[in-house]
């Protein structure tokens, strides 16, 4: 059973927009962990989602000739859930964790990153593919790790980069599509997750303690949060954001 | 004469001073006629694009005729003064000198800074100098590697832009949603429209670093530079559509930073315009 | 043995490189060949040095020529184009022509032809060499650094080159640029010290100012240029270095975004670097062009057998032009948003040198009026070099009216026309010199046949790229893009892009041509007499090879650097040094 449940996490990396949480170094017993489970909300009004213009690249407007992209960068469900927000344990995490040897991977398709948000460990390799028509530009505006700059052809080899330094959030952008932006969470351990459409979010598999969670959005801001994780036990939290 | 055995021939063939010779006059002769050939220009889309065709064309025709006649005379001298021979004396005196000397003065007077006084200066005063009654104001923003295009919209106003409001995605202007001047402001992504036979003024802003916003049809090139306020003039004269190109090394992709404007009637324009989503 | 009028006797040893008189002691082949003081291997070094770098520097056109022309090769990637376009410029301007003409044949030159026995400051001589060598290190050095080499056009506009952001090249590249360009101004300065002040102190005795051959009276003026000129451009590479470590804002403003930030600089103008560099830019252009044209009226006069037509009159209006180069350098920035008033001064201003450098096109011409010419290879190239600047410069006028250049700047009709004027006459003039002196360098000739073979292939080329490329600025093509093909308005300039390749690679091809000329016939070339041109100027009053010291007695120049057809004479040369 227990192999079985290992890979699923690997899947969902492969397959998902949103990020799972990467294995830790051990795999520890279920009762001996907690899960800390949330979602984050969006207050108010759900903002309008402009029509992402892509007059500047007559080739990634094609693309989307039959439905025009929406604008991500706050998305937010007819219930008030809000997707995409990078949440991570900032405090209270002790040792050091291998990073996976999966790599996290980045995609350039319809003129845009998949994922929005990407969550990623230190250590561990990112992949940047371009699976577009065109040549996109992957500009890392990273502040704490090496930054990089590099044009990337369509068809072309996987970039790979590795960061060694915890940064949330970097700012990737495509500086030819200027819509083209991503927000890369690395953080030195597993504990990190991205909230899904509804808002909702599970970090599983934390030593029991106290910690401070902290959740980022790309346009709302930082909020945080402490709970307390007992051993076989789940803790409910919950994050919300507003436009300033 | 040198008897040093290792001093060149004192008579060499005709051949090389021939070939030399043809070879200048046909320099010239390509050179002038590649212009026609060549040398086209893009079909001309503005009114005062028609004053810097003018001073191209003059300049074509006066160092056309300078050019073939110094190469003529070039070939000629090789061709006549090839190895020894008799000649008359070589030495001019001082006052031919200095006559040959006032010759190329007075043509480069009369031609070149003629040419910029009478020809070439009026036209850049019309462009940068004279401003023209009721334009159609627009404001184009530079920035790695995209041309942001920004409509004041009805009120003829634009809308306040700050550094720290930039969200690449949703707000690459940085515009303020406080500032009312906002509401009717419309910004895209490289699409510039703007109303034939009506003078147009662009408002010129870049927030990175230089880039330079031409479009050779209009004979309209002009840098934005960080920091400055630029602007650039011209009355768009034909229907059609064009690119903007960037004309200042700018990055990586330089060579693909490109907008594209169209030019129809201002109430195509309009309605364009109206059928756009405002900025927020 | 020539024959020789009045007194002046040298007996005309044809060993190589002897120590005639100075030093007493002799000296390790380190001493003599490679840490030396003697301005003539001095010459060599640099010119030694500029062939190298060239082959870097060619290297570096091919892969643009073949990029541009076939763009969906993507032989390199956007960012690697503009490091290679970036260097090329870089290298070829400053660590090939300025090298091999005006610190190379300068160098060699001046103390020959004015009957010194070497420069006023023969160790600060050496010193200027072995300052550039580490300049040239560091430029290499910086293909292999984390970035890439810079990458911000040899012109390196901030804030471009002052943001890590802006491209990849922008990282340590851009600061190797500035650092390896210090220690080519300062090798320059120490350089152009040297020749003013030997000029002005060694000349022999009767060598008046006007006694100079015109090739020595380029020099000069070439080096006056470039001390005036290069200090704004050290102080905009330091002011550069500032802005990019140690957080100044000379030339950045505020309000700059990169990634969503808005940057901490503030209150500098980018138009700031762009009026220092451009201080220097214009000069720089003659401090290059000029030596080419005065190694032309030497050559002119030697191998078409009459002195320079209107000698006084060139020295006259080269010093005007070298007043007006520094007052005009506005043109580069016609586009820039610089006050439209000041840009109609600098057009005027840019227009009225075509005055004086045409009257020294007109003398160059004249000087062949009832010649006698021999058409040797130097020869050849002196009057290609007409040829070249006819055609160069009357393209100059379409840039220096500032309306027009509207239309023109920064597109592939600005990259002809700069190539035709600094690539072009300046390497035909280094050829030129090459053929003409190398009897004077290494005892021996050139091979005439290799070297016509040379002149073609240099000729007809390279003015088929440059002047073709003047087309395709006309049709509205725009320089350093790595690929013209996305837009509609460049699709008439791109279809002359592969003939301007396939030229540029007979033209490339055509200098190893010369290389190997160059190496060959130093080893094994003919050996040559004292004076195998029968010319008359100083430096052929001496042994082929000069020897150390130059000269056996100390010289004196009796007559005119350019005697010939001497009327009365049956001699058709009376040299400098014969009564």
């Amino acid at each position: 059973m227990k192999p079985i449940l290992l890979t699923l996490p690997f899947l969902a990396l492969l397959t998902s927009h949103t990020v799972p949480t990467g294995p830790a170094a051990a795999a520890p017993r279920g009762d001996e962990v907690g899960i800390v489970r949330g979602k984050a909300a969006f207050q108010g009004e759900a903002p309008r989602r402009r029509k992402v213009d892509m007059g500047s690249d007559p080739a990634c407007h094609q693309l989307h000739a039959d439905e025009p992209l929406r604008d991500e960068s706050i998305l937010v469900d007819d219930k008030g859930g809000l997707a995409n927000v990078f949440v991570y344990v900032s405090k209270g995490i002790e040792g050091k964790f291998t990073p996976p040897t999966e790599p996290a991977v980045l995609d350039q398709k319809g003129c845009c990153y998949a994922p929005h948000v990407l969550g990623m460990q230190v250590g561990q390799k990112l992949v940047i593919r371009n699976s577009d028509p065109v040549t996109h530009n992957v500009h890392s505006f990273a502040k704490k790790n090496k930054a990089f700059n590099q044009s990337q052809q369509s068809g072309s080899k996987d970039l790979e980069h590795v960061f060694d330094k915890e940064e949330v959030l970097m700012q990737v952008k495509c500086d030819i599509h200027g819509w083209m932006s991503t927000y890369v969470g690395v953080v030195e351990h597993p504990f990190f997750a991205v909230t899904k459409a509804d808002g909702s979010f599970e970090i599983p598999k934390l030593p029991p303690g106290e910690y401070t969670l902290t959740a980022k959005h790309e346009a709302l801001g930082t909020q945080k949060t402490t709970v307390t994780v007992a051993a076989g036990g789940t803790v409910e939290t919950s994050f919300s954001f507003a436009e300033q | 004469m040198s008897s040093s055995p290792a001093a060149p021939a004192a008579a060499p063939g005709r051949g090389l001073p021939v070939l030399l010779a043809l070879a200048f006059v046909a320099c010239a002769l390509l050179i002038v006629l590649g212009v026609w050939t060549h040398g086209r220009m893009p079909t001309l889309a503005s009114r005062h694009g028609a004053s810097i065709d003018a001073v191209i064309r003059y300049l074509l025709v006066a160092t056309g005729i300078l050019f073939l006649l110094g190469h003529g005379v070039l070939a000629f001298f090789v061709l006549r003064y090839a190895g020894a021979g008799e000649r008359g004396s070589p030495h001019a005196s001082a006052r031919t000198e200095w006559r040959w000397a006032l010759v190329p003065v007075l043509v480069m007077c009369v031609l070149a800074e003629g040419g910029v006084l009478i020809v070439g200066l009026p036209a850049f005063r019309q462009l940068y100098v004279d401003t023209p009654a009721d334009p159609w104001v627009v404001e184009v923003v530079g920035k790695q590697f995209e041309w942001l295009v920004h409509y004041p919209g009805a009120d003829g106003m634009f809308g306040e832009s700050r550094a720290e409001l930039v969200s690449d995605a949703r707000n690459p202007l940085g515009l303020d949603r406080k500032d009312p001047n906002v509401k009717d402001d419309v910004w895209t992504r490289g699409q510039l429209r703007l109303p034939v036979g009506r003078p147009v003024v662009i408002r010129l802003r870049a927030l990175d670093v230089i880039h330079s916003f031409t479009v050779p049809e209009f004979r309209v090139k002009q840098d934005l530079i960080p920091g400055f306020l630029g602007r650039t003039q011209f009355e768009p004269t034909r229907a059609g559509k064009y690119e903007i190109a960037c004309a200042e090394l700018c990055g990586l992709g330089h060579y693909r930073m490109r907008g594209f404007i169209e030019v129809q009637e201002q109430s195509e324009v309009d309605e364009w315009l109206s059928d756009q989503d405002p900025a927020f | 043995m020539a024959e020789r009028s009045g007194s002046g006797v040298l007996s005309a040893p044809t060993a190589p490189v002897g120590h005639a008189g100075a030093h007493s002691a002799p000296q390790g082949y380190l001493r003599r060949y490679v840490f030396s003081t003697d301005h003539k291997v001095i010459g060599l070094q640099y010119l030694l040095t500029a062939m190298f770098m060239a082959l870097v520097g060619g290297g570096l056109a091919a892969l643009i020529r073949v990029q541009v022309a076939w763009p969906t090769l993507a032989v390199v990637a956007p960012e690697t184009y503009l490091s290679v376009v970036t260097m090329h410029g870089t290298i070829m301007v400053f660590f090939v022509v300025s090298l091999a003409l005006v610190s190379g044949f300068g160098n060699f030159l001046i103390p020959l032809q004015i009957g010194a026995r070497d420069m006023a400051y023969p160790l600060l001589n050496a010193l200027s060499y072995w300052t550039i060598v580490p300049g040239c290190l560091l430029m290499l050095l910086a293909f292999f650094v984390e970035g890439g080499a810079a990458a911000a056009g040899w012109t390196a506009y901030p804030p471009l080159s002052a943001l890590a952001e802006a491209v990849p090249g922008s990282g340590l590249g851009q600061t190797l640029w500035l650092l390896a360009m210090a220690l080519f101004i300062a090798s320059f300065t120490m350089g152009g010290l040297n020749y003013i002040t030997t000029i002005l102190n060694c000349r022999a005795k009767g060598m008046t100012l006007m006694r100079m051959p015109l090739s020595v009276w380029m020099f000069f003026v070439s080096a006056i240029l470039g001390v005036l000129a290069f200090p704004p451009l050290t102080a905009a590479a330091l002011m550069l270095l500032g802005d990019r470590h140690l957080g100044t804002s000379f030339f950045l403003p505020g309000g700059l975004v990169f990634g969503e930030e808005v940057l901490a600089h503030e209150g500098g103008t980018p138009l700031l670097f762009q009026h220092l560099f451009w201080f220097l830019g214009h000069p720089e252009v003659y401090v290059i062009v000029l030596p080419a044209v005065g190694i032309a009226f030497d050559v002119i006069a030697a191998h078409a057998r009459r002195p320079p037509f209107g000698y006084r009159i060139s020295v006259w209006a080269t010093l005007l032009i070298a007043f007006l180069s520094m007052i005009v350098w506005g043109h580069h920035m016609y586009v820039s948003g610089m006050n439209p008033l000041v840009g109609e001064y600098f057009s005027i201003a840019t227009v009225s040198i075509t005055a004086p450098f045409s009257v020294l096109g007109i003398n160059l011409i004249a000087s062949l009026w009832r010649a006698k010419i021999r058409f040797t290879t130097a020869m050849v190239f002196a009057l290609g070099i007409i040829s070249v600047i006819g055609t160069g410069g009357l393209g100059g006028l379409y840039l220096g009216t500032s309306t027009s250049d509207i239309y023109f700047h920064d597109s592939y009709f600005v990259v002809g026309h700069f190539h035709l004027m600094i690539g072009v006459v300046t390497l035909m003039g280094t050829f030129a010199a090459c053929y003409h002196w190398f009897p004077k360098m290494f005892g021996r000739l050139m091979d005439e046949r290799l070297g016509k073979l040379h002149f073609w292939l240099t000729y007809v080329p390279m003015m088929a790229v440059f002047v073709l490329m003047h087309y395709q600025g006309l049709s509205g093509m725009l320089r350093r893009y790595y690929d013209h093909s996305m837009y509609a308005f460049q699709a008439e300039g791109i279809r002359l892009a592969r003939t301007i390749s396939y030229f540029a690679f007979a033209a490339i091809a055509g200098q190893l041509l010369f290389l190997v000329n160059f190496g060959w016939s130093a080893l094994r070339g003919r050996r040559a007499s004292e004076n195998p041109w029968e010319a008359t100027s100083m430096e052929w009053n001496t042994a082929s090879p000069a020897p150390h010291g130059n000269f056996e007695a100390d010289p004196v120049a009796r007559r005119g650097p350019y005697d010939y057809a001497p009327p009365g004479s049956r001699q058709d040369f009376a040299p400098q040094w014969t009564a």
